[in-house]
């Protein structure tokens, strides 16, 4: 089971812009390869990220087998309100990885 | 950094080690995409709409120790406001086995930026497209020289 | 005046196109910057590696061998085996117990009468103390416990010793090291010692310094053993690896350690 790690602020003031840094652990198995025996390896990949605050979508991503294993996604967010955001992974096989972090602006 | 793209400028050693990690390193036959198939994926997520040169900024390694794991960051020149923000950043490698690399949808929030890491299968230009609120599309690119071969290529 | 042998082979494999040949990273032994990763004349592969990858290594976050770091921390207080202990019912706190030991592995085990590597030497703990299975070569949970107990001596200066029990296998070490072997026949000291600095085809030979492992290798886009990359380099000049945990590769090991004494303990660092 893949473990998340998120690193963004956890007080910000109102306005603010900082940054959100992801990553989790993947194999992003791309589907392009093959195995001992020459079997071409089925792709496995995290094809879509979505960050929600308090249930509402601020970012969001598709990823193709061209990611890197192990993704990391670095981006911005303002500070308008104080709450959850929210991470979640979908996974090639329909699973879903998630965490969040509560955030207060002030 | 400086960078050089001929072998002949460089001390290069170790002849008989040299020829055995060529032989090794003869990469196998993939089918690639080309500019022409580029142009189609971001035509499909455009919707039509033509990129004009500009407001994009790419920043990617010129050359890549390791085409596994090439880390790039894409920021657009936009103030993320209700009135003006960047839509979406769509992101493709033009010599990779399909094109797409990864789309990012944004809301005005933050600022225009996003980076990410990704594969590159030979060295090949990397094209980043941004869709605005107002419709309008623009875009960069940038060659990336992957090394192969190497120990650790 | 450079002179290249190779241009004709290189031309050859990449069908006419320019080949993109790495230029030596700015490297300036008296920057101030590079000063934890230089010991003497011993380089650590930090000052080899290109800065796209220097910078993924610097920055906690952005370096992945911390998703290893993260899941060993885990570990470390997760009771495993009928004895129903787990790490820290006897080492307590890994930032004090830990400290300093990854910078003395591979070591001579009086208990064992063997020379261990340090994922060895977990192992042995887990199966003599813990009664729990020992962690499977290369599985996460084996990369993640060690890279774990290694980082609690980052920084810290390798100090291995190579004298009493330990001088046979020293001695064999060295031995293995100056042994010309594979389809190359070539010794793993004629590419870290003769020609580190220097380019074969599109690779600058680093001193093969193992300072950083287990670390992060963006080929593998996986993080591995100092194990693992010694069999990488015998395929690479095209010779028959040495089983994981041999005598043979653990020796390596200890040599390619030893040469590291007094260069920092980087793990989990990242390397191409």
């Amino acid at each position: 089971m893949p473990t998340p790690r998120v690193k963004m602020p956890a007080t910000a003031a109102k306005g603010e812009v900082f940054e959100v840094k992801t990553t989790i652990d993947h194999d992003m198995e791309s589907g392009q390869r093959k195995d001992k025996d020459g079997k071409p390896i089925p792709r496995k990949i995290i094809n879509k990220f979505t960050v929600t605050l308090n249930g509402k979508e601020v970012f969001k991503a598709d990823w193709a087998a061209a990611i890197s294993a192990n993704p990391y996604c670095s981006f911005f967010l303002t500070a308008t309100e104080s709450g959850t955001v929210e991470f979640k992974w979908q996974d090639d096989d329909g699973s879903v990885y998630s965490t969040s972090q509560a955030i207060t602006v002030s | 950094m400086s960078t050089k793209t001929s072998a002949v400028t460089r001390r290069t050693v170790l002849a008989g080690i040299g020829a055995g990690a060529a032989a090794m390193a003869v990469a196998p036959k993939l089918a690639h995409a080309d500019k022409a198939a580029a142009d189609d994926s971001l035509a499909k997520l455009l919707g039509g709409v033509k990129p004009h040169d500009g407001k994009v900024k790419i920043k990617l390694p010129q050359i890549a120790e390791n085409g596994n794991t090439v880390p790039f960051t894409v920021t657009v020149d936009s103030p993320m406001t209700e009135a003006s923000y960047v839509k979406a950043i769509h992101v493709v490698a033009e010599g990779n086995p399909t094109p797409g690399v990864a789309s990012f949808y944004f809301t005005p929030t933050g600022k225009a930026e996003v980076s990410m890491r990704m594969r590159l299968g030979k060295t090949q230009d990397v094209r980043a497209v941004a869709l605005m609120s107002d419709g309008t599309a623009w875009q960069a690119s940038q060659e990336v020289k992957v090394t192969i071969g190497g120990c650790g290529g | 005046m450079r002179k290249t042998i190779l241009a004709a082979v290189i031309a050859a494999v990449a069908g006419g196109a320019a080949v993109p040949v790495l230029a030596d990273p700015p490297f300036d032994a008296k920057d101030p910057k590079y000063a934890p990763y230089i010991a003497g004349e011993k380089r650590s592969g930090y000052t080899f590696a290109e800065p796209e990858t220097r910078a993924m290594q610097d920055d906690d976050f952005s370096n992945p061998g911390f998703l290893w770091v993260e899941e060993g921390k885990k570990m470390w207080s997760k009771v495993d085996g009928k004895a129903g202990k787990a790490c820290k019912d006897c080492h307590g706190d890994a930032e004090k117990s830990m400290k300093g030991v990854g910078t003395v592995y591979p070591r001579f085990d009086p208990h064992a009468n063997a020379l261990l590597t340090l994922e060895q030497k977990i192992n042995q703990c887990r199966t003599e103390r813990m009664e729990a299975q020992p962690l499977k070569f290369d599985s996460k949970p084996y990369n993640a416990i060690a890279t774990f107990v290694k980082h609690q001596s980052f920084g810290m200066p390798f100090a291995v010793q190579t004298d009493g029990p330990v001088a046979p296998y020293f001695d064999m070490g060295r031995r293995l090291y100056y042994e010309r072997r594979g389809m190359s026949d070539v010794a793993c000291k004629h590419c870290h010692e003769d020609y580190w600095g220097m380019h074969m085809r599109t690779e600058l030979l680093s001193q093969g310094m193992p300072n950083g492992f287990p670390q992060y290798r963006l080929k593998w886009q996986t993080l591995g053993t100092a194990q693992k990359r010694i069999r990488g380099c015998f395929e690479e000049v095209r010779a028959e690896p040495y089983p994981v945990d041999s005598l043979e590769n653990t020796v390596l090991e200890l040599y390619a350690t030893w040469r590291a004494n007094g260069l920092r303990v980087e793990s989990p660092a990242v390397r191409k």
